[in-house]
């Protein structure tokens, strides 16, 4: 198994230089909003945050399923790991939206759909993995959390969704919006380049994530092994 | 002014965030490492 390599840390380095330059250009290139200024710039992080951890969950999703159909543990590896990856992005769109809505808005938070849909999902993913460590097999808690898993990713459609289902403080799309929404092109581009270097991190983050369910499968391996062939040794503590 | 320092506060949150969360990988991921080569001496002294 690869812990490391010149592989990852290229990846490392490329992520960083992608980071550094999307930070530049949404604090830099990027043009200042009429009516929000300097403030709006938030947008660049908080935007791509929402999109990463959807994906993530989306991952989740996928790997539920997967494991479902197939019982192999690796997708149960990986959902955890996405579960969690995208948790943090999740946490990152429930703080930057809040410091953005206060001078724009003048409050923190309102229970709105966007912002009640998104804080449910971070509970919902919370809540996932809070069920993993309630379940000692780890069949059982792979199956159990495989079905709550699907469960959980039916809120993101809603979050998504909720601007344009129902009237809400949380602004309209700009992006796949209806008529009269919209974005400047250098906004957009800088939109999608801070979602990129974001991707980067995520990609980065569940490559470590998933090796650490790697490792824990191989230490729990170990500590039958070592439990079978001498019992009075001490073995691994859940 | 203060919408700078907001602009910079969320920027500096944002970042926190997933480096708290990288450091706190490479802590479980060494922790691990440790345990799986102490089971690995283990195994070896049978």
């Amino acid at each position: 198994m690869t812990t490391g390599g010149k592989g990852n840390w290229a990846a490392t380095l490329a992520v960083a230089l992608l980071i550094c330059l999307a930070g530049y250009a949404a604090l830099f290139i990027a043009p200042e909003e009429r009516t929000m200024r300097a403030i709006q710039r938030i947008f660049y992080f908080h935007v791509p945050s929402a999109w990463t951890a959807f994906l993530a969950f989306f991952i989740v999703f996928i790997a539920n399923i997967g494991y479902l159909a197939t019982r192999k543990p690796k997708w149960d590896w990986l959902g955890v790991s996405a579960a969690e990856v995208g948790l943090a992005f999740c946490t990152a769109v429930l703080v930057t939206g809040p410091i953005w809505a206060k001078p724009v808005w003048g409050i923190w938070w309102t229970w709105d759909a966007r912002l009640t849909s998104t804080f449910v999902l971070w509970l919902m993913y919370v809540s996932y993995l809070l069920l993993r460590t309630l379940l000692a097999d780890a069949e059982r808690r792979a199956r159990i959390c495989a079905v709550f898993g699907i469960f959980c990713f039916l809120d993101v459609p809603l979050v998504y969704f909720s601007i344009r289902l129902w009237r809400t403080q949380h602004p309209q799309p700009v992006i796949a919006g209806g008529e009269g929404s919209g974005l400047d092109p250098t906004m957009r581009a800088v939109l999608f380049l801070c979602w990129a270097a974001l991707l980067g991190v995520m990609v980065i983050l569940l490559r470590q994530r998933y090796q650490l369910e790697q490792l824990r499968h191989d230490a729990e391996e170990l500590a039958l092994a070592v439990d079978t062939a001498a019992p009075e040794l001490h073995s691994i503590q859940r | 002014m203060k919408n700078f320092e907001s602009l910079f506060a969320a920027y500096l949150i944002v970042w926190a965030i997933f480096f708290v969360y990288q450091l706190s990988l490479g802590q479980r991921l060494g922790r691990l490492k440790q345990e799986i080569e102490r089971l690995k001496r283990l195994l070896e002294r049978k």
